[in-house]
């Protein structure tokens, strides 16, 4: 078998100190392997949103680690931490944060941007992705005149186009109705069966989970029980 | 994020705000074009000085006196001196007369390249055909003077016929015509000798002088008819009353420095004379116009700093307005230092854009009022009363945008220190 992309080992996240201190998880231990698509399931406060932060390399972990292709990220400069988000991670999150009067282009080709990609490529890569996703009819319009699935798609070409290893997707249907909302989820898992990105979304829906091949249930900081896909 | 995309980010994201972010520049505006025309009023004004300057004297010429020597300190009367004569300037101003042998002794100290006694001319009167007689001062002409010219040429110090430069206020009184007719004319200057007898002699008009603020108001001679004039004054004066003249001047190496003029000026302290160099006699106007431009100055700064408070303001708003983008940039790793060139460049956009435009309006407000003061003051030919020198209008332009920089540091302090996490929370 392979090794696991990401290798978590007894992780531990407190907020605060003293006897207001909040612990949001309490020693989780959690493998995902090339290629997986994970459902992190779990009401709100259950530590959901704090595991996929730390999975993210968005927060470092109170204790414990946590293994990115054989590298622990504890050991990672806040530059590299910054480079390896840039470059191995996308990020599609519930409300779209697009810039309403940027362009579409303009908006997906930002991690590019920060990544210092020349203009040219930028433009071309942008548009590649946008194909994909078929929306380079909408390239010059404004982010803000597009319609709620439309911007969903947006915000997926631009978690696509630095090529990541992995999407994490925060309630991405979250905002939108079911029809569009099943339309993202078609394109989040034809990325993930096709190109081989993995998926980590974070969700209440069940139905969204059970699309998974692997669900975890979060309570109280703690993995309640997980469930694989037949 | 290269720098490029960094600047144009910048620059983009200072205009999207667009009412808020063209207020802002407004203010700095304001200040900007105060400044500029402060600073232009006071640089056109020293700049006339300057070039006034040209035409008092010139930079490596001092001008020497005998020290005044029994001036009581405590304010007493003064015991008479039967060497005293009158001096220049003043009615009533008395200096102590130097003598040939007071000039044998300037010359002799360390440092004075030449001297030249100032020959002490008083013309009755100056006369052109048959016309009317009118008074006329006389004033010496030092190598390297420029008197600002109406028409013709200055004189020249070598010729041998006698020359004169004439004041443009004499070209109607002496019915010579317009300035132009008047040059290559022959006027009749008067003076009286020693005996108490009118003597005449002639001199060809080869200039006319425009009238200047510090300029001389008389007529300016060669070498030749100075010459002339004196020695006719002379006729009949007791030889040891001839040689006496109230002021010299000293030829020095200006080029040495202020340190090697001031050790010049000690020497001849020591030795009994008093040295005054030009400077000396402009650098009370220069600074009192300094100051006040100064002044003035201080209260564009304040203008400006108000605006600084401004640009706090606005891009504060903006870092509030953009919270979340900067949390998903910075999730999309834009790193803080990124993130903080981004809010400080921004403000610096806003600094450069009033500045520039505030600068430009200055310009074009002084061209404006350039015009009107060639009217309202056309006593001051020469006057440009708004100039702008580059390197002012670069040093406030690069300023303004410093006082941005350094407004924007909070704001973009702010975003540079937002967690991600925290801005894209939106339970």
């Amino acid at each position: 078998m392979a090794p696991p992309l990401i290798s978590v080992h007894d992780l531990h996240k407190t907020y605060g100190s003293g006897p207001g201190a909040f612990e949001a998880l309490k020693g989780l231990d959690l493998d995902i392997a090339q290629g997986e698509s994970l459902a992190i399931v779990g009401k709100s406060g259950s530590g959901k949103s704090t595991l996929m932060h730390l999975l993210a390399l968005l927060d470092r972990p109170t204790s414990g680690s946590i293994t990115l292709d054989g590298t622990d990220t504890s050991r990672l400069s806040a530059k590299q931490l910054n480079r390896t988000r840039n470059g191995a991670f996308g990020f599609v999150f519930q409300q779209f944060f697009l810039n309403a009067q940027a362009s579409v282009l303009d908006n997906v080709t930002l991690p590019l941007k920060i990544a210092g990609v020349p203009r040219r490529e930028r433009t071309a890569r942008g548009l590649a992705a946008l194909a994909q996703l078929e929306l380079d009819d909408k390239a010059g319009n404004r982010a803000n005149d597009l319609s709620g699935g439309q911007k969903q798609r947006v915000v997926i070409a631009r978690a696509l186009i630095n090529r990541p290893r992995v999407i994490f997707a925060d309630e991405p249907t979250g905002n939108l109705d079911t029809a569009t909302g099943a339309v993202v989820e078609d394109i989040l898992f034809d990325l993930n069966e096709r190109q081989g990105i993995n998926l980590v979304v974070v969700t209440h829906d069940e139905e969204l989970a059970s699309r998974c091949d692997r669900s975890l249930y979060i309570r109280d900081g703690r993995i309640a029980r997980a469930e694989v896909a037949a | 994020m290269r720098a490029a995309d960094v600047v144009t980010s910048a620059f983009r994201n200072a205009f999207r705000s667009r009412l808020r972010t063209s207020l802002t520049v407004l203010a700095i505006f304001i200040g900007a074009f105060t400044l500029s025309l402060t600073n232009g009023l006071g640089t056109g004004i020293n700049r006339y000085i300057d070039d006034t300057v040209a035409s008092v004297g010139v930079d490596d010429v001092m001008t020497v006196t005998k020290a005044d020597e029994d001036a009581p300190a405590d304010g007493g009367p003064a015991e008479y001196d039967p060497n005293r004569i009158a001096a220049d300037g003043p009615p009533g101003t008395t200096t102590t007369a130097l003598t040939d042998d007071d000039i044998e002794t300037i010359a002799d100290v360390d440092g004075v390249q030449a001297v030249e006694p100032v020959k002490e001319v008083s013309t009755d009167y100056v006369q052109h055909g048959d016309g009317d007689r009118y008074q006329l001062s006389v004033s010496q002409f030092v190598p390297g003077m420029k008197v600002e010219l109406a028409a013709g040429a200055q004189v020249d110090l070598d010729a041998a016929d006698p020359q004169v430069v004439l004041p443009e206020s004499y070209l109607e009184p002496l019915a010579l015509g317009s300035a132009a007719d008047a040059v290559g004319q022959t006027v009749v200057l008067a003076v009286t000798d020693g005996t108490g007898t009118q003597v005449t002699t002639e001199a060809e008009v080869v200039g006319i002088a425009e009238p200047g603020v510090i300029s001389m108001a008389g007529a300016v001679p060669n070498d030749a008819l100075a010459q002339t004039l004196h020695d006719l004054q002379a006729e009949g004066v007791p030889a040891a009353q001839a040689a006496r003249y109230a002021q010299a001047s000293v030829t020095f190496d200006a080029a040495a420095g202020e340190e090697a003029t001031e050790a010049l000026r000690d020497r001849l302290a020591d030795a009994g004379y008093t040295a005054s160099t030009l400077q000396d006699q402009l650098g009370t106007i220069t600074s009192v116009i300094d100051a006040i431009v100064l002044v003035l100055n201080g209260f564009a700064v304040i203008a400006l700093v108000a605006a600084g408070i401004g640009i706090v303001n606005t891009l504060f708003m903006a870092v509030q307005e953009r919270t979340r983008e900067v949390g998903l940039m910075k999730a999309m790793g834009l790193s803080s230092a990124r993130v903080f060139a981004l809010f400080s460049i921004e403000a610096v956009v806003i600094g450069l854009v009033g500045s520039a435009l505030g600068v430009l309006a200055a310009i074009g407000v002084g061209q404006l009022v350039g015009g009107v003061a060639g009217d309202l003051l056309a006593n001051l030919p020469g006057l440009t009363l708004i100039a702008f020198d580059p390197v002012t209008v670069a040093a406030v332009v690069l300023g303004v945008m410093a006082i941005a920089f350094l407004a924007g540091t909070l704001p973009a302090l702010r975003a540079a220190r937002q967690d991600p996490i925290s801005s894209l929370r939106y339970e």
